[in-house]
């Protein structure tokens, strides 16, 4: 009953004066708002303790050095402290951003493992396999571009050097070849996708 | 799809009922106790008494 009736101005004066208690009823009193204040801020309880304590540092430090001005405003003065460390640990952050995955937001939902899984990879190699099969049945000179373009990754300019034919010749053979594989498949009825 | 076996509060119950841990409010008062302003020649120093 008797904290109720003290005024900040009067603890902030005691504190000043070297008593200790009155620091203790100071904190006591406007904890849990400074405290909400910065949660509501961080939403981390780590940080928002680390900011708490680093605020009634600032506080004692100012106040042991007779450096505060009562005008009866301590709370609002305090506030204002943590609201400054809010900024300063967004702004660190913001050069060293941390990753916090509490949230609704998974962020490995949208980062997987790009490493096929076993069933995944035999399904590729299948599909590889069937396709390796069905290049065979091209007629031989649209099979030399695929296979010189796909599987030995060599530029169109390269391909009508080695086979010595133009290159719109040979970016032909490759249209026709594409063309011609997916009658192939259709004409399988081929299903080559995971 | 994956279970959820906790409840996860609401920003507004989060609010609720916050307060800092007893450490940290016991450091504060440690270190206030041991904090000591030493003035010298005007200009104000802190140091920490062990």
């Amino acid at each position: 009953m008797n904290n109720v009736e003290i005024t900040d101005a009067v603890l902030v004066r005691e504190y000043m004066h070297g008593s200790e208690p009155a620091l203790s009823k100071l904190i006591t009193r406007h904890q849990h708002r400074i405290y909400s204040f910065i949660f509501s801020k961080v939403f981390d309880r780590d940080v928002a303790e680390d900011i708490f304590q680093d605020t009634f540092i600032k506080v004692i430090n100012t106040l042991k050095k007779g450096k505060y001005n009562e005008e009866g405003k301590f709370l609002p003065w305090v506030m204002r402290i943590a609201h400054n460390l809010v900024i300063d640990h967004f702004r660190r952050n913001k050069r060293m951003p941390k990753f916090d995955n509490s949230g609704d937001f998974n962020i490995f939902s949208v980062l997987s493992d790009s490493d096929l899984n076993v069933e995944t990879q035999i399904i590729k190699d299948q599909i590889e396999n069937d396709v390796k099969e069905l290049i065979k049945e091209l007629p031989e000179d649209q099979l030399e571009v695929l296979t010189m373009r796909i599987y030995k990754d060599m530029s169109f300019k390269e391909i009508s050097e080695r086979t010595g034919v133009s290159i719109n010749t040979a970016l032909g053979r490759m249209r026709y070849a594409l063309i011609n594989l997916r009658k192939i498949i259709e004409k399988h009825n081929l299903v080559l996708t995971n | 799809m994956r279970k959820l076996y906790t409840k996860k509060l609401s920003k507004k119950d989060q609010l609720k009922n916050l307060e800092p841990k007893k450490e940290t409010l016991q450091f504060l008062l440690s270190y206030s106790k041991a904090l000591r302003v030493v003035d010298c020649q005007g200009v104000k120093f802190g140091t920490i008494l062990n």
